[in-house]
């Protein structure tokens, strides 16, 4: 029965997705907060920000936390990537007439899709600032003590000044709403955490969680372009 | 005799091996109390009489007891309606002049045999690996009433229990996913006390040859929920999504 440990089966897929999925959503909840601080474009909110971006790249515990964040991310694409696979599989002759509608949301059904589109925006949204912020040319300002700080708020406040880059974000952050409206619930379901008293709260929770991370997440870009 | 006319559009497909197509056959005088195998018959009827294969479907009760009669109906496991087999779905569902699309169940683990008629030896198998109790029949059997169960375990066992193995499941699923079957039968035995002994390596034997059928996995998109005959609820998937993590964790 060794197929059937904690690595190859169909279920223990979906644990993994489950638990980095739900992993990636506290990271969306500790990312949405420091860039929240973005609002503030005086040059107080500024010396803030920079100095927050510096805290996040260079303080070990933060870093240590970010290396389990890149594999989580990674793996949650790659076991994604397999369990699709297999799916598509499962069904090789396909319906000629269907109508999945009467069943089931689009969403829980294109979670790959979905998934798929987060990914590149992902590797857009790196390249742009994580890519930047670690290996960059930045601008440089300077922190309270004058010593030298990298300016990454000037890097995303120009990035938001571009009309389609706000427009990705916006709709880039509509697909993540989808992709959690499904997720965050179907992962507790995956762990075998289904209660007719808690399933109710932690479905609502999912809905709440999947309408507001994304829309202030959203906010930030917009809020940009309107006053820069 | 009804009045009804209708356009069945139905997959033919002469063995496993022929490659299959939609055929158009126009149906008259179809009445509305009938069922849809009902209805069927009397297609076939008109097939044999004109000296045509008749279409190959699988039945048996035609009461919504066995799980023998499948069919993909206009896009739904056993056609519109809940909580019924295509053997309790009545012809006044459609209106005159409808067109109805009748395909079988798709899946890898459910290759077809002819025509609408599949194979769902995956099913046995799956409950053959350890869908059982091993009970003692030497002669002293304990009377099961002995062990006090609680009601609300054993309404849930039993409403586990009573899933036919139609496979609406699998057939209505984006992944032809088995978990809301393989679930099931998890869940009938794991509530109960008599169950417990063999629980873990039920659980385990029973994912694996579930795996092994080439069924797809579950995104909890509920639509088995929906189309299952008998209501089996995604609360047992989630409990046999539990019993499987444990005995994965536990196992020496
Ligand atoms: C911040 C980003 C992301 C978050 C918060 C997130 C969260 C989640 C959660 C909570 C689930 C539910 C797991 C379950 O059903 O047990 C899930 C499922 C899924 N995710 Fe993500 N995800 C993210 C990014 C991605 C990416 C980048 C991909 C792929 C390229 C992806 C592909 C998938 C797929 C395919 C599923 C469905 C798995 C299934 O139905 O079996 N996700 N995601
Ligand atoms: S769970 Fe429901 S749909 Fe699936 S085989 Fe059992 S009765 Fe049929
Ligand atoms: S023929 Fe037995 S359930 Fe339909």
């Amino acid at each position: 029965m060794a197929r059937s440990a904690l690595l190859g089966s169909s279920l223990a897929k979906k644990y993994w997705m489950a638990l980095t999925g739900l992993f990636l959503c506290i990271f969306l909840i500790a990312h949405l907060a420091g860039n929240l601080q973005l609002l503030d474009m005086s040059p107080e909110g500024q010396l803030k920000f920079n100095e927050y971006a510096r805290f996040m790249t260079t303080f070990p515990p933060v870093k240590v936390v970010s290396y389990l964040l890149y594999a989580s991310i990674l793996f949650h694409a790659f076991d994604g990537f397999l369990l699709t696979i297999q799916n598509r599989k499962a069904r090789p002759v396909k319906y000629a007439y269907e109508k999945p509608g009467a069943n089931s949301d689009w969403y829980a059904r294109q979670m790959a899709l979905l998934g798929t589109l987060i990914l590149v925006f992902l590797v857009i949204h790196m390249k742009h600032f994580w890519y930047e912020m670690h290996f960059g040319d930045l601008p440089m300002t300077v922190d309270k003590d004058g010593a030298p700080l990298k300016d990454l708020y000037t890097v995303v406040a120009a990035a938001f000044t571009q009309l389609w880059y706000v427009a990705l974000y916006v709709v880039m952050m509509g697909v993540l709403a989808f992709h959690l409206l499904h997720g965050f619930a179907s992962s507790f379901q995956s762990l075998g955490l289904n209660h007719p008293r808690y399933t109710p709260i932690i479905k609502n929770v999912g809905v709440f969680f999947a309408v507001i991370v994304p829309i202030f997440f959203a906010l930030i870009p917009v809020w940009m372009f309107i006053n820069a | 005799m009804g009045n009804m006319k209708l356009n069945l559009k139905i997959w033919r497909q002469k063995g496993p091996n022929d490659k299959g197509q939609m055929v158009t056959y126009p149906v008259n005088n179809v009445s509305e109390d009938m069922s849809f195998l009902e209805m069927l018959d009397v297609l076939n009827d008109d097939l044999v009489r004109k000296g045509e294969d008749p279409i190959a479907f699988d039945h048996d009760c035609r009461e919504g007891i066995c799980g023998s009669c499948s069919l993909f109906i206009n896009g739904e496991a056993h056609g519109p309606g809940r909580l019924i087999t295509t053997c309790q779905l009545h012809m006044r569902k459609f209106k005159d002049g409808d067109t109805i699309h009748v395909e079988p169940w798709r899946a890898e683990a459910f290759p077809v045999i002819k025509d609408l008629a599949t194979d769902r030896g995956a099913f046995d198998r799956i409950q053959a690996a350890g869908g059982f109790v091993s009970v003692n029949t030497s002669g002293n059997l304990v009377d099961g009433n002995a062990v006090p169960i609680p009601k609300d375990d054993a309404d849930k066992a039993f409403d586990a229990a009573t899933c036919i193995g139609c496979g609406a499941c699998v057939a209505t699923c984006v992944n032809s996913s088995a978990m809301l079957f393989v679930a099931a039968k998890v869940s009938q035995f794991a509530l109960l006390p008599q169950g417990r002994p063999e629980a873990k390596r039920r659980v385990q034997a029973m994912v694996e040859q579930m795996d092994k059928e080439g069924f797809g996995n579950c995104s909890n998109t509920g639509a088995c929920e929906v189309e299952c005959p008998k209501g089996i609820s995604l609360e047992h998937i989630a409990r046999m999504n539990r019993e499987y993590l444990a005995a994965s964790v536990t196992k020496e």
